[in-house]
């Protein structure tokens, strides 16, 4: 990585055709900061379609809401997050390799995408979710990129599993942390790099891969070429992008993205896999994705006919799968089940449906939330956290019959 | 004018040219003292779309909170001078109104 690269990779973020502001979002949540409504616009990056700008460096773009009809959602729609500005861009790609070493290696050893490629291949349907997806909705608003209902998409990710990449290198018996590093860094030397860990277990289970393929197509820069950690069930932090360099390491990664951010209060928010040597009294590192849904149809604002309309969106957990998704017209007061769509597996998106039938003209208040396959619920209140993670505060929809 | 202040100025003149902080000035920041240096200071990371994203709801002390997390988990090169301005700017322009 060089100056240049950065540079490049600047002048790619300017190329973002900035469109006009919240005007052409009417169904913006109300919830978010004016500053955000204000801020947020459509914009469409090389390769992208448009995608709601929240930031332009790092690079910080949502997913519209309508895109989730779907349980897959397009690699050209898929959201994008850094925390760094420092992005490689394809040419600094070219050359890539990922680097396996750590104390508790038997032996470092360096893959191109063709040891990959030559490794067992495993396909999985997996939610990537950012930690503060919602995080704009949160009520007192709390610091941080403003998310609305889209950092998230789900994806069919091909690639090798971990546990088959990190044993070309020897997982040695001292290991408990995989450590994760990406070719993106800090513009200022100062500035921590993005790393992460992940604890031994969840590193070897059967649903972690390295993806080279996203939807049966390379990935976009934006979203990790030529190589991410995929972690299905646990929020995106883990999903390292431009995966370089994993560590098999005996000792707890120490640093700011792993001890000061990405935590919840501790037992807030409860886990089946504790991450037990980043765990402190008071916090844990934020896991395991929370049951939660989202309506893509109808949005905010919309007017619908007394004839009727249909809701439509999707709904996800940890990994159990989802058991029913239930739909409000009335803000919650009765709710009716949906209809579920196909099962592409459990760390997948879940479609549902239901037709309204016929309605009397006024407001209405369409809600939807759904119930995992071990019975998880979405929260009735909003369990706050400083850091503002796992918003799954059932969502309404305001709706005019007309 | 300290040297200080001349060390930013000259910064905000090499960098006015970079593609990606004229995009910004497209954005912009509200006009008020300070405003060139919150530009500077703070693009050199990210654009001024998170302090604007961020308003207006942050307190003067939850903007320190902030303004110190940058200088000191993320080594942001801001000095005292700099961040009592960087400080006086966003409670300005960019805090939650004072309760009644």
């Amino acid at each position: 990585m060089n100056r240049r690269d950065l540079l490049t990779g600047a002048a790619a973020t300017a190329l973002a055709t900035r469109a006009a502001q919240a005007a052409d979002l009417p169904w913006l949540s109300s919830q978010l900061p004016d500053g955000t409504r204000a801020e947020a616009g459509l914009a469409t990056l090389p390769g992208k379609r448009p995608l709601i700008r929240l930031a332009d460096r790092p690079p910080n773009y949502e997913t519209q809401v309508q895109a989730f009809q779907d349980a897959i959602t397009p690699n050209d729609q898929f959201f994008i997050r850094y925390h760094l500005a420092k992005i490689p861009d394809r040419a600094a790609l070219q050359d890539w390799s990922l680097a396996i070493g750590g104390d508790a290696a038997g032996k470092p050893v360096t893959l191109t995408l063709d040891d990959l490629a030559a490794l067992p291949q495993t396909e999985v349907v997996a939610v990537c979710q950012c930690s503060g997806n919602r995080r704009g909705l949160f009520q007192p608003h709390v610091p941080g990129v403003q998310w609305g209902y889209g950092a998230m998409g789900c994806a069919t990710w091909r690639g090798p599993r971990l546990r088959d990449v990190l044993a070309t290198a020897g997982v040695g018996p001292e290991t408990t942390e995989v450590w994760l590093n990406g070719a993106d860094g800090p513009v200022m030397q100062a500035t921590p790099d993005f790393r992460k860990s992940l604890p031994l277990a969840k590193a070897m289970a059967d649903e972690t891969i390295i993806a080279t393929r996203m939807n049966d197509a390379p990935l976009p820069l934006e979203n990790g070429f030529p190589a991410r950690v995929v972690v299905p069930g646990w929020t995106s932090t883990y999903w390292m992008k431009h995966i370089t360099q994993i560590d098999l390491s005996s000792k707890p990664l120490a640093n700011f993205w792993m001890q000061k951010a990405y935590r919840v209060p501790a037992g807030m928010f409860p886990v089946e896999l504790p991450f037990a040597t980043q765990n402190d009294p008071a916090t844990w590192p934020i896991t395991e994705i929370v049951v939660n849904a989202v309506i893509a149809e109808p949005v905010d604002g919309d007017h619908v006919t007394r004839s009727g309309f249909t809701v439509r969106g999707v709904a996800w957990d940890r990994g159990h799968g989802i058991r029913r998704v239930e739909v409000s017209l009335d803000a919650g007061a009765t709710w009716r089940n949906a209809l579920l769509g196909r099962d592409f597996g459990p760390f997948a998106f879940r479609t549902f449906s239901f037709a309204t039938g016929g309605l009397m003209a006024g407001s209405c208040a369409v809600m939807a939330r759904a119930v995992s396959n071990t019975g998880e619920t979405q929260a009735a209140t909003l369990k706050f956290n400083p850091a503002g993670y796992h918003n799954n505060v059932p969502q309404q929809a305001m709706v005019t019959v007309v | 004018m300290t040297p200080r202040r001349l060390h930013w100025l000259a910064l905000v003149t090499v960098l006015a040219g970079h593609p990606a902080l004229a995009a910004d000035a497209a954005g912009g920041l509200q006009a008020g003292p300070g405003e060139d240096i919150v530009a500077v200071a703070c693009g050199a990371c990210h654009t001024v779309d998170y302090i604007r994203m961020n308003s207006r709801f942050l307190t003067p002390d939850v903007w320190k909170a902030e303004v110190t997390k940058m200088r000191t988990a993320f080594g942001a090169p801001i000095d005292e001078d700099a961040a009592a301005t960087i400080l006086a700017y966003l409670a300005a322009h960019y805090a939650a109104p004072a309760k009644p």
